[in-house]
Parts: C-alpha cells; sequence; structure tokens
C-alpha cells in the first residue's frame, strides 16, 4: 500500500516580514533612501511636535485674563472665549444677536436638508435662491424689527454672508453667460467671451477695489449703495465667472445624443437647453462646483483690504485690544481652524458626492 | 440681467434731470447724517468701549447734526481709509469726511473737493525710541522709518529727505493702525505722522515713556473736514458752523451757560450767533437757533478741545497753536455779522 | 452627373428675420448701456473736477517706494513708479513659480511614496495648506513668524557672513571684477555644449541603443567649466558684505521681510494645490504601466523617471497652468503686507491723486497680458506632453 503523502504544515512567515515589524520595515524601512527620510522625518517631528503640543494644551491658558495668560507662556484660549462674540458677529448689536443666530441656522438646515436630498432639485434650487431675503431682512431690520447699519455686519456671520450669496447668485448669472458662450449669435457670444476671460484675468481685489471705488462714478447723482453691498456686487461678478466656466464644462460634456433626442421629440431650442440640458450638466459638475464654493469661501477674506471686517479682519483686530495685547496668533489660529473646518467638510461633501455618482466621470 | 439694469437706472436718473439735489435736502430727508472718520484715531474719531464714537472729528459731526435734528446722533458713522477719505465724498458716500484731512491745493482744486475751516492746526513730526538718544530728525540717516501711503506724510517725508540729503528706508503701509504696530514690534526705528496722532497713539503704547516725540516739526497740516465741491450752500453751513463754535468760546458761551446766555445776555454779538437777533440760520438753510443747538449739544471749541484732546482726556495736550488768537494760537476766525 | 444646385435660401425667412432682430436689440441694449455708463461717469467726473486721462504719468509722484529692483526716488514720475511696481510684481511671481513647482512636486510625489510617514506628513501639510485662504497664511507669516525674528541689534548672524533679523535678510552681495567676463564666457559655452550633447546623445541613442549618461555629464560640465575658468583667471569676485551702520545693515543684497512673507505665503500655498495636481497626476496612470514596467526589469526609481511621470504630465499641465495664473493674480496680495507691487503702488497712486479708473484700467490690462502669456507657454508645453494617439 502507498503512503498517503501529507505534507508538512506550512512553516509561518519569518518574523521580520509580518507583524508590526514587518509593517515597519515594508512601510518605513525600505531601502537606505526610505530608512533615512524615516529618521529625518521622526527626527524633525521630535523637535517639533513637543514644543507645539506644550503651546497648544500644557501651559495654555482657558479660563483666566491676559495677566494669566502672558504669566503661563502657553496659548490663551481664554481670549478667544472673551471675544467670541466679536469673532462671530463683530460689532453687530447685543440684542440682535439673535437675528444672526436665526440666520446661520436656517442656512445649516437649508443645507442638510439639500444634501440629503428631502426635497426634488427644483424646490432646493428654488428655497436658496429665495434665501437671501428673509435672511436680509434679518439681519438689516426694518419692516418690523430693529435696523441694524451693515457697518455693523462683521465676523463670521459677514463671511458666510458673502459667501452664500455671492454662490447663489452667481450660479444663475454663470449659467447665463455659459449659455451666452455657447450661443450661435455672434455678439451675445463675443460678450459672454469678453466679459468671462476679462473677470477671470484679474486678481479678485482688483474686482473688490473696482467695485468700492470706481462704482459709485458709474451710478447717477443720489443713487448710493453701502460699502457691503458694493463688495457683495463685486463677489458676485467675480465669482459668475467662474461658474461659468464650470457650467460650460458641463454643458459640453452632455452627449450629444441628448440633443438629438430631444429634437426627435420636437422641443424647441430654449426647451431642450432648460430642461433637457441644464439639468443634466448642473448634476455632471455638482464637485466642481462645490470647488467653487470653496475657493469663494476663502476669497471672501480679501474683504479686509477694502475695511470691511469679515472673520480674519476681526481675528486680526481683535488681537490690538488694549486689552488683549500680543495674542495674535491664537487668533489667526483659531481662525485658521474654523476655516479648515468649514472648507474640509465642504470638499469631503464634494468627494462624497463624486463617489455616490455625480461627477462626469460616473458610469 | 447685468446689461439691462445699468442702462435703465442711468435713464432714470437722466430722465429726472441732471440737476442733483443739494446735499443739506438729502441730509433732512434722510434724516441721518453721513459723517466720514477715521478707523480709529484716538482723540479724534475712534469707538468708545461702548460702541459710540468719540473724539475731536466726531463731535464736529455731532455738532451738525444737533444743528440741523436737535439730536446730536442722527449721524451714520463710516470709517475710511486714506485712499477713501477723498472719494467717499466724491462719491456721495458720506455728506463730510471729518477725518485729520489735510487741506492742500491739490485736493481743494483737482479732487473733487472743498475745505471747509480749520478746526486744528497739526504738523508732521517723528517717534522713536528714547533710547535711541535722538536729538532732530535729521540723525535719522538710514534709519526705517515707517508710514502710511496715500497721505501727504509720505509726501512730506521724501520731501524732508530730499531737503536734508539724508536717506530713509520707507516702510509702507496701507493702514495707519499696521503702520504704529510696525513700529511697536520694532520693524521701523521711526513712526511718522501729525503731532497730535503721535501723542494719541503713544498713549495706547504699554510704556509710552519710552517713546519719545522729536522736535522737528517738519510740515504744516492744516486739518479741516471737506464736502464735495458744487455744493456750496453745505461747504458754508459746514464752515460756519465751525467758526460759529470757535466764535462761541472767544465769547465765553459754553454748554452749561447757553440758555442763560439766550435769555439773558446784551452782547449783540451773542445776541446774533444765538438767534435772539437776525436770522442768520436762513442764509444757510436752518433754523434761527441752528447754533445754539450745537453749542447745547457738543459746547464750544475749547470744551470739544478739552474732552477729547486737552486736559480732560487721557492724551493731556496742550492747546498750543491751537489755542485762540488772543491766547497765543492760531485760531482767529471772521466774524458772524 | 450634375449636382443638383443647393436650395436658395430665403433671406427674408422668419427665423432670420428674428434672430437677427435678437442680435441687433441685444447690441443696441448693450452700446446704450455703455454709452450712458460712460456718460453718467463723466458727468460724476466733471462735476466733482477731477482730471481724466494719462497725462498724470508724467507728474512727480512725490512718494517713496520702499522695496524696488530699480532705482526709484521719490522725484521720478507716477509712471516710472508704476513700472516699479510691475517688475516687482514679476520678481515675486517668478520666483514663486519656481518655488510651489519644487514644493508641489516633492510633495506630490511624496504623497505617493511607499513610505508611510512620509506620504502621511505630505497629505496632512497638503490638506491643511490648501483649506486656509491664502491671506490668513499670509499674515501669519508676516505677523507672527516674521515678526518673531530678533531685532537689528541682535542679528542672528550665519557663516556665510550674511544675518537675519526682523528687518531682512542680508546676504554678501557678489561684485564682479575684470576677468569676470571670461567666466560667464566659459558659463555660456558649457550649457550650449551640454544641449549639443544632449541632443546628440538621445540621436544617438535612438540609433545605436547605447546610452550615454549625457545630462549627468551636462551638469558637470556647467558647474565644472565656469569653476575652473573663476580659479584659473584668478578668482575675479569681490563680495560686498553688510555691514551694521548707524540703523540698519548698509551694503549686501537685501531681502525684505515684505517680499519673504509674501514669497513664502504663496509658495506654501499654491505647492499644496501642485501637489494635489502632481498626485492626482501621478495616480492617474494605470497600474498596468507600472507593473509592465516592473515586469520588463526596470527599478521604481526609473519607472517613476521613464514611464510614469512622462504620462504624468499630461494632466498635471493643464491644472499647473491654472495654478500658475492663480499664483500671479495671488500676488496682489502684497497690498496687504506692504509689499510694493503693481497693486499695491497703484493703489498709493489712487490715493495721492484720485484718478481711480485710469489706474484700474492699467491693472487690467497688465494682468491680461501676463494672463495670456502664461496661456501661451502652457499650451505649447502641453503640445509637448501630448500623447501621439495611434
Amino acid at each position: 500500500m502507498a503512503e498517503v503523502f501529507v505534507a508538512a504544515p506550512d512553516l509561518p512567515p519569518p518574523p521580520s516580514t509580518v507583524g508590526v515589524i514587518g509593517w515597519l520595515r515594508e512601510n518605513l524601512f525600505k531601502g537606505w533612501f526610505n530608512s533615512t527620510l524615516t529618521v529625518l522625518a521622526v527626527a524633525f517631528l521630535a523637535y517639533a511636535v513637543p514644543p507645539l503640543v506644550s503651546w497648544f494644551l500644557i501651559d495654555a491658558t482657558f479660563i483666566g485674563d491676559a495677566e494669566t495668560c502672558r504669566a503661563a507662556g502657553g496659548a490663551c484660549w481664554s481670549f478667544i472665549g472673551a471675544e467670541f462674540k466679536l469673532f462671530m458677529v463683530g460689532t453687530y448689536p447685543n440684542e440682535a444677536t439673535w437675528r444672526a443666530l436665526l440666520s446661520g441656522v436656517m442656512l445649516v438646515v437649508l443645507f442638510v436638508a439639500t444634501a440629503r436630498h428631502m426635497m426634488s432639485p427644483l424646490v432646493a434650487a428654488i428655497l436658496w435662491l429665495l434665501l437671501p431675503i428673509p435672511v436680509y431682512w434679518l439681519l438689516g431690520g426694518g419692516f418690523g424689527l430693529e435696523p441694524v447699519e451693515p457697518s455693523r455686519w462683521g465676523g463670521l456671520m459677514l463671511t458666510l454672508l458673502l459667501a452664500v450669496i455671492g454662490v447663489v447668485v452667481s450660479v444663475p448669472l454663470g449659467v447665463l453667460l455659459a449659455l451666452g458662450r455657447r450661443s450661435r449669435f455672434i455678439a451675445i457670444k463675443s460678450l459672454s467671451i469678453g466679459i468671462i476671460e476679462l473677470v477671470r484675468g484679474v486678481p479678485m481685489i482688483t474686482i473688490l477695489f473696482m467695485a468700492t471705488i470706481m462704482l459709485p462714478f458709474f451710478l447717477p447723482e443720489g443713487v448710493e449703495l453701502g460699502v457691503l453691498h458694493r463688495v457683495q456686487i463685486g463677489i458676485i461678478i467675480f465669482s459668475s465667472a467662474y461658474m461659468a466656466e464650470v457650467v460650460r464644462g458641463g454643458l459640453q460634456g452632455v452627449d450629444k445624443s441628448q440633443h438629438e433626442a430631444a429634437a426627435a421629440l420636437g422641443l424647441r431650442g430654449w426647451h431642450t437647453t432648460v430642461f433637457i440640458v441644464l439639468p443634466q450638466a448642473l448634476r455632471d459638475v455638482l464637485p466642481p462646483l462645490i470647488g467653487r464654493c470653496i475657493a469663494l469661501l476663502k476669497d471672501t477674506s480679501l474683504v479686509i483690504i477694502v475695511g470691511l471686517l469679515d472673520f480674519l479682519g476681526i481675528a486680526k483686530a481683535a488681537s490690538q485690544d488694549p486689552a488683549w495685547l500680543g495674542f495674535d496668533a491664537e487668533a489667526f489660529v483659531f481662525c485658521a481652524a474654523i476655516y479648515w473646518t468649514l472648507c474640509f467638510s465642504l470638499s469631503r461633501y464634494g468627494r462624497s458626492l463624486e463617489r455616490r455618482g455625480h461627477g462626469a466621470f460616473r458610469d | 440681467m447685468k446689461k439691462i439694469l445699468f442702462p435703465i437706472m442711468a435713464a432714470a436718473a437722466f430722465m429726472a434731470g441732471s440737476a442733483s439735489a443739494g446735499t443739506l435736502d438729502d441730509v433732512k430727508a434722510r434724516g441721518q447724517l453721513n459723517c466720514g472718520v477715521s478707523e480709529g484715531v484716538p482723540g479724534f474719531s475712534i469707538p468708545d468701549s461702548s460702541g459710540r464714537w468719540v473724539g475731536l472729528d466726531v463731535d464736529m459731526c455731532r455738532a451738525l447734526s444737533s444743528a440741523i435734528f436737535n439730536d446730536d446722533d442722527k449721524i451714520k458713522f463710516v470709517s475710511l481709509s486714506s485712499k477713501q477719505k477723498i472719494l467717499a465724498v466724491v462719491t456721495g458716500q458720506v455728506d463730510l469726511t471729518s477725518r485729520t484731512t489735510t487741506w492742500t491745493m491739490k485736493r481743494d482744486t483737482k479732487e473733487g473737493v472743498d475745505f471747509t475751516a480749520i478746526v486744528y492746526f497739526d504738523g508732521q513730526a517723528f517717534m522713536a525710541r528714547k533710547e535711541l538718544n535722538l536729538k532732530s530728525a535729521t540723525e535719522l540717516d538710514g534709519a526705517a522709518v515707517c508710514v502710511t501711503s496715500g497721505t501727504t506724510t509720505e509726501l512730506n517725508l521724501a520731501d524732508f529727505a530730499r531737503a536734508n540729503e539724508i536717506k530713509f528706508e520707507p516702510v509702507v503701509f496701507e493702514g495707519k493702525k499696521e503702520a504704529v504696530n510696525a513700529y511697536k514690534s520694532g520693524r521701523c526705528d521711526a513712526l511718522t505722522t501729525d503731532y497730535s496722532q503721535l501723542a494719541a497713539f503713544r498713549t495706547t503704547f504699554p510704556k509710552p515713556a519710552d517713546h519719545v516725540i522729536l522736535p522737528d516739526v517738519i510740515s504744516k497740516e492744516p486739518l479741516s473736514p471737506l464736502v464735495k465741491h458744487g455744493d456750496n450752500q453745505w461747504k458754508d453751513l459746514v464752515t460756519w458752523l465751525l467758526v460759529g463754535l470757535i466764535s462761541a468760546e472767544e465769547l465765553g458761551v459754553t454748554k452749561a451757560n447757553v440758555d442763560d446766555m439766550k435769555a439773558n445776555s446784551k452782547n449783540p454779538t451773542i445776541q446774533r450767533m444765538l438767534g435772539v437777533s437776525g436770522d442768520y440760520g436762513s442764509y444757510i438753510g436752518l433754523e434761527k437757533d441752528w447754533l445754539h443747538k450745537a453749542i447745547k449739544a457738543t459746547g464750544n471749541y475749547g470744551e470739544i478741545f478739552d474732552r477729547n484732546l486737552g486736559m480732560g482726556s487721557k492724551l493731556k495736550m496742550e492747546r498750543g497753536k491751537n489755542a485762540l488768537w488772543n491766547q497765543g494760537g492760531l485760531l482767529y476766525v471772521p466774524p458772524l455779522r | 452627373m450634375n449636382d443638383i444646385a443647393p436650395p436658395r435660401t430665403n433671406p427674408f425667412a422668419a427665423d432670420k428675420i428674428l434672430s437677427a432682430a435678437t442680435q441687433f436689440l441685444v447690441v443696441a441694449a448693450v452700446l446704450t448701456g455703455g454709452y450712458m455708463l460712460f456718460v453718467t461717469t463723466q458727468g460724476n467726473l466733471e462735476a466733482r473736477h477731477i482730471e481724466s486721462g494719462f497725462t498724470f504719468l508724467g507728474h512727480e509722484a512725490g512718494f517713496p517706494i520702499g522695496d524696488s529692483l530699480i532705482s526709484f526716488e521719490a522725484s521720478d514720475s507716477y509712471g516710472r513708479a508704476f513700472v516699479v511696481g510691475v517688475i516687482n510684481t514679476f520678481y515675486v511671481s517668478v520666483l514663486s513659480i519656481i518655488g510651489a513647482t519644487v514644493v508641489g512636486v516633492i510633495m506630490g510625489v511624496a504623497q505617493v511614496s511607499h513610505n508611510w510617514l512620509i506620504a502621511k506628513l505630505a497629505e496632512i501639510y497638503v490638506e491643511i495648506m490648501r483649506n486656509i485662504p491664502l491671506l490668513l497664511t499670509l499674515l501669519f507669516v508676516y505677523g507672527v513668524v516674521l515678526a518673531g525674528l530678533p531685532s537689528v541689534r541682535r542679528s542672528f548672524e550665519m557663516f556665510t557672513g550674511g544675518y537675519l533679523n526682523q528687518r531682512g535678510l542680508y546676504l554678501p552681495r557678489p561684485l564682479p571684477l575684470d576677468g569676470f567676463g571670461f567666466v560667464l564666457a566659459a558659463a555660456l559655452i558649457a550649457l550650449i555644449g551640454a544641449v549639443a550633447l544632449i541632443i546628440w546623445a538621445r540621436r544617438h541613442h535612438d540609433r545605436t541603443g547605447v546610452a550615454v549618461p549625457s545630462v549627468r555629464i551636462g551638469f558637470a560640465m556647467i558647474i565644472g567649466l565656469p569653476v575652473l575658468t573663476y580659479f584659473v583667471v584668478g578668482a575675479p569676485l569681490d563680495w560686498e558684505l553688510p555691514a551694521l551702520k548707524g540703523f540698519n545693515f548698509k551694503g549686501g543684497l537685501v531681502f525684505r521681510p515684505e517680499f519673504a512673507a509674501l514669497l513664502l505665503g504663496l509658495v506654501v500655498y499654491r505647492g499644496a494645490f501642485i501637489a494635489e495636481n502632481v498626485r492626482s497626476g501621478i495616480q492617474a496612470v494605470g497600474k498596468g504601466q507600472r507593473e509592465a514596467a516592473a515586469a520588463v526589469g526596470l527599478a521604481p526609481g526609473r519607472t517613476m523617471q521613464l514611464v510614469v511621470l512622462p504620462q504624468a504630465l499630461r494632466t498635471i499641465i493643464p491644472s499647473t497652468t491654472n495654478d500658475y495664473a492663480s499664483l500671479v493674480k495671488d500676488s496682489s496680495l502684497a497690498v496687504a503686507i506692504g509689499y510694493p507691487d503693481m497693486v499695491s503702488v497703484g493703489g498709493t497712486m489712487i490715493g495721492q491723486n484720485g484718478q481711480a479708473i485710469e489706474v484700474i484700467g492699467m491693472w487690467m490690462a497688465i494682468y491680461l497680458a501676463i494672463n495670456l502669456v502664461v496661456s501661451l507657454l502652457m499650451n505649447w508645453a502641453n503640445l509637448k506632453a501630448q500623447l501621439v494617439e495611434r
């Protein structure tokens, strides 16, 4: 009778290739070049991280006044706490702060509702377009509410206001410009291209200067427009040109067969555009549109140069307050943290959209 | 949409006629005076801890508001940068700019504005650290000097350097506060701006005694509120209001005694001033008791100075050139008759 | 065969009239709007007594400029002041483009590295810098980092004879003496020689398959020949050393904190974006390419150099074009920290002169011109990197 061959059990892999040691060898120490890099990186971290941690946390003061902070030597987070209202809404009157809060809540609710598809895209679009009206009423007053001068709107509230209104108004304008650019009428086409390329070719700061300094010259006698509104118009103009390019990409991406099918069904020119092409185009470019929103949110920080006290402006000004001198770093770090959270979350949302099937490269 | 809006607006304005309504009528219709001020200069225009604007320039606007509305707070204060201070008036964003602006020929003739009355005789000076032991600004050869852009300060600095054949390293900033901060942090050896502002900012430093203002006053800086060119009635109104405040000090009319003076004074000039005789208010489109209302709200020039810059304030500055002409200063105003 | 004559088009057909009418109306509306705008503006300017026209460019500026590559006195004209600003814009833009590209490539390649630590660190850097506004980074670098440098009297001294303090970075300036022309000539010869060598080596390789390390030889030539000449001619270089005289350091090359902050901010910010482009470009090259290269026996480094990067450039170049153009526009943020670029100087001119419309017009013209040039250059680079499809 033949012996049945039973293979000996597999030997375990050499210890240096599995487990922690294996991971270390593979990822950190593969070859002399990588190993040197790892060593340098670890040295850098050992040098840089402990002082940062002690500044941020260990020596930091969370409650206390300026004296306590200076004595402790670390970060002065109590400064942020003390001036929190200033950072959030600027010099907005205390009694009316609930209105700013309510506007913020409305914004968040609308955003979440849109993100979770709680309503049809058309309804969502209409709600977004209408959002500026209650927000301006709440913030500005009138019709039953105490009026509050736009010069007192500031802080994070102002940043969000400029960015959100900027996006909401510039998307329809961008669509118009993009359609104009693809128009077969030479006059409209050239005009659209001219506007788009002109606005995209210059820095935002020149548009802001133009809006704040030159716009009043263009207006007839007696027509007054506050600084805030001029800046908002500048932001809208700037953003529209970029939105136009994004939308144009989407329009180009809609397959020709869609146009042909629509024609076969007997739909006329603008019907095709509005009901067939645009919805598809907009859905395709949702991720880049979100990208533009993030860019606009960051760009609104430039309004400090034309004198508006938005979030960054307040951070810069708050550190000049005689009661809290010398804590610029804390103000900037706080400001950076909030901006980062907002932008990063938006970009995550954009990426999740791409994964979920929006975007031009979906199957 | 954009393409249609402007033509419609422009057309409407044209059809309504291009003659502009006077600024006074606009202000009265609006029920509010738009007053352009600085971004925060202690003593001249700065919000206090409760957010209310105070300062010499601010009080001029408050006097104006009282003269028109009998209320010293029907004002919208618009913070203007150096770059905007003239354009804001030209474009009508503000009715006047009361913002430590120097009266120069170029501004008066070529930039679309008119100046009113001089409210402060200032001059440009330098501030440096005491430890440098400087006796004069001419010793600043090679020094880094912080200066604000778009001001006469910047031009005077260059002229001073040329005239004395020294070279500075100018560090130019958009806003005065940045310039002051840069000087504080040691980025520059010296800071230059108007004398009064150097003194005012010094009081906000952690160690004021460590800084000294050098004795050279290198320019004349007559500070005057400015209005839009072309509206003569408004210009006259602002000018004579300021003159009135100074005249009130000359004649001893104060906030405390103005009611009493109006009722009992036998001095014909005071009677004219406060509306007891004649109707000088109507010459500038206001009511008879225009100056009475103003003085009641802010006091006369001396009281305004004292409260904001003088002994009654943190700055404790001497009247110096800003005293009345018969007390050794330069304030000599035309008579109210 | 005779072709059938094409149908006659009726120039008076209804839809043609409609489209012509629409175009006419639009053009008429725009022209009218433009005209009214012009008239209103003219009216406003005249009523206020503000000058128009570009004659002011010849007038004396009167204001000083702190940081300029060409000489500028306050007695020079407005026009020259603006030119100083434009030169500064170019200067900081070109240096930032170079810096940001270097940082971007390094960080982009690092992100796809096998080394987990390096990849993670690069990722953290990119994710942080991309999501913070540039202005904030700029103000932070200027106000916190650079302001923290030591004061002039306590400058940090470097062994090369340079000094670092809160007023700037001072380095020795090379002063060429008589024989220096030879060194320059040698450098030029070496450069031409190296380029010729590389071109020849490539052709030789195509023909015979023999590889010549032309790039390395070329580098050696470019560095070695001038250095050799330098010593042979007797070291014809003098150095102007910065020295503390009075208030500040005099002499040598100076890099002011405003310039340094702007450069650093731009490089660090755009570098993150370029890193993202590089990363996605590299990752877009199909895995099959890497596997095929490994199958053929190429080492990972050579794979990256010969296979992955050339293909990755296809997608990297267009998006990087945008980043370069954005970078030039971002340099206008110099106005926030006091570096006299075109916008900053123009702003001062508006403040001193009131002629805002002319200055804004000049800005737009120059930025559009720069944009055009950058687009053209990158289009050319793009063409070079395109795939030759079957």
